[in-house]
């Protein structure tokens, strides 16, 4: 599997996330600059990964979605590639109009870093086919603005299409205001597009992924990813 | 010329920071605030003097990055 890692200025997990790919495929991703204008032939998965991106100003996520390299990105997500987009990632293709809705300021108006769980609500994706139906996972958190928020209508089709993938939840896997670190609508920590090929979520899997870093749950969606690219 | 956009939150979307402004503004005895919301005023200063094509490069501005209309509204005033 060949992948990429976006790095954009105020990035500071791109590093996580190449590390990730290296220890769980045994490749090394292409680190690739915003201000490219094409990828590298023959990429896989492009991940998107966290950070601040321009100190996030404006809103977080919204100069990076303007940068050069991005309709390279979505070039590749319309002919089927995978794209990953963990934190800032996640609020970028968003931004870019990859996946619906948008991630607002947490409820708490707090920034949040800590570790939470997860449920896996849909095992059958490419990025999750490792974990089984209702999983519960370990995932660290960092962000200041991971509220998922929707339309209605768009909440409905999300629901609706089983598009949810990941929920935070707490250890026995219920979903209950006090397992909700932001907020969310429906406890949505994670989703996929319609096509299934891109997925965004707020949790850090690549910070899961050794023994060193107290933990392995995060290797499963490097695993999945592998199977199918 | 001068165009002053103001982006504020859709109807119905959670505004957390305004509901912050309101619990402090309570707190400090301004009482019959019954909500409030918070957004960003923009000042663009506009190398052309021409209205109708200001109106239209800053509108082009709004919907490429200035807003996010997934959550946002904008409103532009040439000044």
């Amino acid at each position: 599997m060949k992948s990429a890692v976006l790095v954009f200025p105020g990035i500071n997990r791109e590093r996580d996330m190449a590390r990730a790919f290296e220890v769980v495929t045994g490749v090394k991703p292409v680190m690739v600059w915003h201000t490219e204008t094409e990828l590298p032939e023959g990429i896989d998965v492009v991940a998107v990964p966290g950070g601040f991106s321009y100190g996030d100003y404006l809103r977080c996520g919204a100069i990076a979605a303007r940068s050069p390299i991005i309709d390279a990105v979505k070039r590749h997500a319309e002919r089927g590639g995978y794209v990953l987009g963990v934190c800032n990632g996640f609020q970028i293709v968003t931004e870019i109009g990859l996946l619906p809705g948008a991630l607002m300021r947490n409820a708490s108006l707090k920034f949040v870093c800590k570790e939470v769980h997860l449920r896996v609500d849909d095992p059958t994706t490419a990025f999750t086919s490792a974990y089984t139906a209702g999983q519960v996972i370990r995932c660290p958190i960092a962000h200041g603005e991971g509220n998922y928020y929707a339309d209605p209508e768009t909440l409905a089709r999300l629901e609706g299409e089983g598009r949810v993938v990941f929920r935070y939840c707490d250890e026995l896997g219920r979903t209950t205001e006090a397992a909700d670190p932001n907020g969310s609508l429906n406890h949505i920590a994670g989703i996929v597009n319609e096509r299934g090929n891109v997925l965004g979520m707020m949790p850090h899997p690549e910070n899961l992924i050794e023994a060193l870093q107290g933990g392995t749950d995060g290797r499963g969606l490097f695993e999945s990813l592998a199977k199918v690219a | 010329m001068k165009a002053r956009v103001t982006v504020t939150l859709k109807n119905g979307v959670l505004d957390p920071q305004g509901k912050a402004i309101q619990g402090a503004l309570k707190s400090l005895g301004f009482a019959g605030v019954d909500d409030v919301r918070q957004g960003k005023l923009i000042e663009l200063d506009l190398a052309t003097s021409d209205r109708a094509a200001a109106e239209a490069e800053v509108t082009a501005m709004c919907e490429k990055l200035l807003a996010n209309t997934v959550i946002e509204n904008y409103r532009i005033e040439l000044v």
